[in-house]
């Protein structure tokens, strides 16, 4: 029983971690129909920024605090930066994007390693999350996943206020659902565009903080990643946030679960598996939105 | 109340000549009719004039020249137009559609207040497009019929002097035809409208003028009678009936 409770705790964290990076591709993709493969070294810039701040304050829980925003601006400028440079010029042009966005993250890649070294470099937690909460009886979680799970559901309700009660959420929204229309009714589209980009990868900073808690920080640890958040996206309906928000979490989930009972390789191939099983049973995604659409 | 200007209109994609050279006037108040057979021109003229596709020429509305200006600029000069495919936002509701239309001067951040009422102009649009009962609907959702207008409302709160409707009774039933109709009478007494429309019987009923697009030229302009005695008119279409 406690051995259930604590995978399930572990994957739920995993998947906080994944939802994070899967929201931010999400609304990227969902806004421009944009495949960002440099989404991943958004994440890492977020781990090295957390990196930073570190050898700058040295007290651990100060800098921890203090690299959240810090990353999420980093990331998010460094979006922005990439939609202003590149994306915007190469709408509706799926294949071009994927090729140069992947470009992007080579080049990043090596940016980190001409900068940071080729080995990887690590944080240390502060004291407060390096133990264990006991939760009842013999059951205790790590308060490392304690504090990402908590930074997670912050940045989520964040988001969820900032899409549905303001009137930028609601343009992003309109923006998603129909562009030319949104812009013939007065939204500007381009101003939309690049905040979406910078909410978008500011969350992959976040998810990079986050992830200096669970292990090492390294030039590819976006690419280890960006691919299970590719598979929340794609699982759980473009453009569906919640769908990302129960993908991510059963992903998780199944993940660390198979990985307890087996090894990490067998784990990735049996999440693989469940996928690609799942999207012949349903090619749209696990949410679809049903509509009179004509179009 | 302004007019629309536009000389010496073109549009080319990627070679095609979609609009050649087009000149045409709607004064203040018309109600002017764009016919043409499939590929005149009629919905790119539409999409150069809103700012959708690139255009060379001169398009003004009053005084400003709308050609060059960004596309939502253009919409808060107050030009508004409908789509083809009966366009509405489809996951939000009538009321965010309305909203999303109406708050094009709010800034970004702008929290949505939890609201009381609705705003006058929002209710005022509601009733004329009879959508009172279908406040909270998911625009998705309605019928055909009621999308295409929704789309008008929308154009009615974004206080749209320029009306530029592309198919507006496309699919409709008799009925709804006649009330699109007194509607567009009804909203052209202090604004100007451009009708793209292939239903010759509605277009009898409600034309003011009439301005025929043949293969991106402007083949034929005048009351309906006048273009319906045009030889040229009936030349080009021969073998449809319903000219």
């Amino acid at each position: 029983m406690t051995v259930v409770a604590s995978q399930l705790f572990t994957g739920i964290s995993i998947g906080a971690v994944l939802l994070l990076i899967a929201l931010g591709l999400a609304l990227t993709f969902g806004q421009m129909g944009v495949i960002n493969m440099a989404h991943g070294e958004f994440i890492m810039a977020g781990a090295y920024t957390t990196f930073v701040l570190q050898s700058a304050i040295t007290d651990a829980g100060v800098s921890l605090l203090v690299a959240i925003p810090v990353a999420f601006a980093v990331a998010g400028a460094m979006g922005v930066l990439l939609e202003f440079l590149l994306i915007r010029r190469l709408y509706a042009r799926p294949l071009d994007t994927l090729l140069v966005t992947w470009g992007v993250s080579l080049l990043l890649q090596q940016l980190a390693r001409d900068i940071f070294g080729a080995p990887n470099v690590q944080t240390r937690a502060p004291e407060v999350l390096t133990g264990n909460t006991r939760i009842a009886g013999d059951l205790t979680m790590a308060n490392n996943r304690l504090f990402i799970l908590g930074l997670v559901v912050l940045a989520v309700a964040a988001l969820t206020v900032a899409l549905r009660l303001t009137s930028f959420g609601r343009r992003i929204r309109a923006v998603v659902q129909n562009r030319d229309l949104a812009a013939v009714s007065g939204v500007p589209t381009a101003r939309i565009d690049r905040l979406t980009f910078f909410i978008g990868s500011g969350l992959a900073g976040i998810a990079g903080v986050a992830l200096t808690l669970l292990g090492p920080i390294g030039p590819t640890m976006g690419t280890n990643i960006i691919i299970d958040a590719f598979l929340v996206v794609v699982v759980g309906g473009i453009g569906h946030l919640r769908g990302s928000v129960i993908v991510a979490f059963v992903l998780g989930v199944l993940q660390s679960s198979v990985e307890y009972l087996t090894t990490l390789s067998v784990a990735k191939v049996a999440v693989f598996v469940a996928i690609v099983a799942f999207l012949q049973w349903r090619p749209q995604g696990a949410f679809t939105l049903r509509t009179r659409s004509l179009a | 109340m302004d007019g629309l200007s536009i000389r010496d209109l073109r549009v080319v994609f990627d070679g095609f000549v979609a609009v050649g050279g087009v000149d045409l006037d709607v004064s203040p108040g018309d109600v002017r009719f764009l016919i043409g057979p499939n590929g005149a021109g009629k919905t790119t003229l539409v999409d150069a004039v809103t700012g959708l596709v690139k255009a060379s020429g001169s398009v003004r509305f009053g005084e400003r020249e709308l050609l060059g200006t960004e596309v939502h600029r253009i919409a808060r000069l107050g030009v508004g137009r409908t789509f083809q495919t009966a366009a509405v936002f489809e996951n939000l509701t009538v009321l965010q559609n309305l909203d999303i239309a109406a708050g094009t001067g709010r800034g970004a951040w702008t929290m949505i207040r939890r609201r009381r009422g609705i705003p006058e102009n929002v209710q005022e649009a509601l009733e004329t497009i009879g959508l009172t009962g279908q406040l909270d609907q998911a625009a998705g959702t309605l019928a055909h019929g009621q999308k295409q207008w929704l789309e008008i409302g929308m154009l009615l709160v974004q206080d749209a002097k320029l009306l530029l409707l592309d198919e507006p009774v496309a699919g409709m039933s008799h009925d709804e035809r006649d009330a699109t109709g007194e509607l567009i009478g009804k909203v052209s007494r202090d604004r100007t409208v451009v009708v793209i429309e292939h239903d010759m019987d509605f277009l009898r009923r409600f034309a003011q003028t009439v301005t025929v697009l043949h293969a991106g030229r402007v083949l034929s302009e005048g009351t309906v009678a006048q273009v319906q005695a045009d030889p040229k008119v009936q030349e080009v279409y021969m073998g449809t009936k319903e000219a």
